[in-house]
C-alpha cells in the first residue's frame, strides 16, 4: 500500500485508510497494472474489430495444415438468398441482419460475414483492417510483456492473481459462485482481495487467452513458420492455429462481456476510478 | 408525444454508433494515420528477418499432405490475343527474360527454362485473405537464372513483370535479395506433377515460400534487376502495394 514510489498515483482522497464506520480507502491498483489495464483495453479492442474484417475476407475455419474453399469447413459465416447464415458444422443457424446479410449505415445490403459496426474500417477493406491490426499487435504484445515483467517484480501475480490452497476447495468456489448469482459482492476488508472466480477469469485471460492468441497469431505467418516450426506442430497446422486465434478472440469477448456486467454491478464509478487512480473505497460491511 | 421511450433510446444508439463509426472512418482515412500505422510494416520485417535469418526454410510437406484441390485466385485466366495465343501454342514460344542491372541480360524459352536443373517442393501457400492450400511445385531456382546472368553489385531488387492484368493494371510483384537467393525461391513451371495451370499462372511463377500468395507472381514474362522500387507502377513495389496499401513484405 505505499504510495511513495508511485509516479501515476494521483493525490489520495482525505479519507486515505482511516476506518469510517467500515469504509475506507485502498490503494488497490498498481500503476504498471493501470497502465497495462487501458493500453491492453484499446489494444484489444482495435484487434478484435480489424481481425473480424481480415475474418471478413475469408469467412471459414478449418482444422489442419490448408483449408480454402473447395475444403471442408467447421464454421462458416455467409448468406444464401435473403438469409444470413451461421454454419457450425452440420448446424445452420439463421443470423439475417447482424451476421453474412446486413445492411449498412447507409442503408446499403452487403453480404459480409461480419457487419460494418464491428469492423475495422466500417466498410470492407482487407488491406486496412492489416494496417491496424499488425500496429496494434505490437502494441498488444509490448505491453503485455511489460506487464508480465513488471507483475512479477512487483508480486501482482503472486500475491494477487495466484490462488491461494483454501480458495481452491470446491466449497470455496461453490460458495463464491452462490455469491455471484446472488449478486453479493464482499464488503470491508475483503473486498480488498480478489474472489477466486476473479482470480481465475484474470488468469485465463492473462496466462492463457493473450499467450494462446499472440501465438496462434505468429503461426499464421508463413515466415515465421520457417524460423520456428515447431509453432505449427505445437497448434496443429495453420488453418488450427487460425481457428484457434478466433476460438481465443471469442474467448476474450465473452470475457469482456461479464467483466463490463460485473464492474456496473459492482459500483462502476468507484471501480473505474480504482483502475485510472489506483485508489478504490471499501464497501461497507452490511453488519 | 408520440415518440416512446424505446425508440428514443434506440435512436440515440444507432446515431451514436453512426457517428463512432464514421469518425473511425476518418480516422483511418487521415495520411498521418496511415503512414504511422505503416511504420509497423518495417519493424515487422526486421524482426522477422532477424528471427529466421536468410536461410531459414518454410516447412515442406509429403504428398500425403496435399490439398485435394489447389484453388486458384487473383486472375484466372489472363485477357487478350497475345497469352491466348501462347496458351494454344503451349507456350512453345514463351520467353521469360531477365535484364536491368545484370551483366549479361537474357532471354530464355520454356523448353531452356524446364531443361535446366529443378527444385521440387511441396510447400503450403498462404493467400492473404486467410486460406492456405498446399501443392507440389517444380522449377528452377531463381538463383540459378540469376548466377547466369549476373547480377551487378548495384541491384537491390526483382521486379516481376506479369502478362495479366488486374483491374486496368499490368500485376508486378518485387522482392529483395534476401529472397531471390534463398534455396526455395524458384520459378515455377510444374504443380503436383503436372505443368503449371494456366490458372495457377503459365507457364511460369514466382515462388516465395516465406511471404503471403500475392508476391508469387503468376504468368512472368520479365525480371528486372533495379536498385529501386520508384521507377516502377506507382513505386512501392508491387500492385496491390500500389493501388491497395497492402504490406510490401507480406512475411504474416
Amino acid at each position: 500500500m505505499t504510495t511513495a514510489e508511485d509516479p501515476m498515483s494521483a493525490t489520495p482522497p482525505p479519507m486515505e485508510r482511516t476506518a469510517d464506520g467500515g469504509r475506507c480507502w485502498v490503494k488497490r491498483h498498481r500503476w504498471p497494472t493501470r497502465l497495462w489495464h487501458w493500453v491492453n483495453a484499446v489494444a484489444m479492442l482495435v484487434m478484435l474489430m480489424s481481425g473480424l474484417m481480415i475474418f471478413n475476407a475469408h469467412p471459414r475455419l478449418y482444422w489442419g495444415d490448408y483449408g480454402a474453399n473447395s475444403d471442408k469447413a467447421w464454421l462458416q459465416i455467409g448468406s444464401r438468398g435473403d438469409k444470413g447464415l451461421l454454419v457450425l458444422g452440420k448446424e445452420r443457424f439463421e443470423t439475417t441482419g447482424v451476421l453474412g446479410l446486413w445492411t449498412d449505415a447507409k442503408g446499403i445490403e452487403r453480404r459480409r460475414a461480419f457487419p460494418g459496426w464491428a469492423t475495422i474500417p466500417s466498410s470492407y477493406s482487407l488491406a486496412d483492417a492489416r494496417l491496424w491490426h499488425f500496429f496494434f499487435a505490437w502494441i498488444l504484445v509490448g505491453s503485455a510483456m511489460f506487464f508480465f515483467v513488471a507483475s512479477l517484480l512487483n508480486g501482482h501475480f503472486r500475491t494477487d492473481l495466484l490462488p491461494i490452497r483454501h480458495e481452491l476447495a470446491l466449497r470455496h468456489i461453490w460458495a463464491d459462485i452462490v455469491a455471484h448469482v446472488r449478486l453479493r459482492f464482499p464488503t470491508g476488508a475483503a473486498a480488498k482481495r480478489y474472489g477466486i472466480l476473479q482470480k481465475v477469469a484474470y488468469l485465463s485471460v492473462i496466462a492463457l487467452l493473450l499467450p494462446l492468441i499472440i501465438l496462434t497469431g505468429l503461426t499464421m505467418s508463413p515466415a515465421m513458420n520457417a524460423a520456428w516450426p515447431w509453432l505449427l506442430d505445437l497448434f496443429g497446422g495453420r488453418q488450427s492455429a487460425r481457428s484457434v486465434h478466433f476460438l481465443c478472440a471469442a474467448g476474450l469477448v465473452l470475457f469482456f462481456l461479464v467483466h463490463i456486467a460485473m464492474v456496473v454491478l459492482a459500483g462502476p464509478i468507484n471501480e473505474v476510478r480504482s483502475m485510472i487512480t489506483g485508489w478504490y473505497r471499501l464497501p461497507e460491511d452490511k453488519a | 408525444m408520440t415518440i416512446s421511450r424505446r425508440r428514443l433510446l434506440s435512436g440515440l444508439a444507432v446515431t451514436t454508433g453512426g457517428l463512432l463509426l464514421s469518425a473511425c472512418d476518418k480516422i483511418n482515412a487521415l495520411p498521418s494515420v496511415r503512414s504511422a500505422l505503416k511504420s509497423a510494416e518495417g519493424l515487422t520485417m526486421r524482426s522477422q528477418r532477424v528471427i529466421a535469418g536468410r536461410d531459414a526454410l518454410a516447412p515442406e510437406f509429403t504428398a500425403a499432405d496435399l490439398s485435394p484441390v489447389f484453388r486458384s485466385n487473383g486472375t484466372y485466366q489472363p485477357a487478350g490475343s497475345a497469352y491466348e495465343a501462347h496458351r494454344q501454342a503451349g507456350f512453345a514460344d514463351w520467353k521469360l527474360s531477365i535484364a536491368g542491372l545484370v551483366q549479361r541480360p537474357l532471354s530464355l524459352s520454356m523448353a531452356q527454362i524446364r531443361s535446366m536443373p529443378a527444385r521440387t517442393q511441396i510447400t503450403r501457400h498462404d493467400c492473404v485473405e486467410g486460406w492456405s492450400a498446399i501443392g507440389q511445385w517444380t522449377g528452377v531456382p531463381l538463383k540459378l537464372l540469376l548466377d547466369m546472368a549476373g547480377l551487378r553489385s548495384s541491384a537491390r531488387y526483382l521486379i516481376f513483370r506479369c502478362a495479366d492484368r488486374y483491374g486496368a493494371m499490368p500485376y508486378y510483384e518485387s522482392i529483395d535479395l534476401i529472397d531471390a537467393f534463398h534455396p526455395q525461391t524458384i520459378m515455377a513451371w510444374g504443380l503436383n506433377g503436372a505443368l503449371l495451370p494456366v490458372g495457377n499462372g503459365a507457364p511460369i511463377r514466382l515462388r516465395v515460400e516465406r511471404q503471403l500468395g500475392y508476391k508469387h507472381a503468376k504468368y512472368v514474362e520479365h525480371i528486372q534487376a533495379v536498385d529501386s522500387l520508384n521507377e516502377y507502377g506507382l513505386g512501392k513495389g508491387g500492385y496491390w502495394e500500389d493501388h491497395h496499401d497492402y504490406a510490401w513484405y507480406a512475411g504474416i
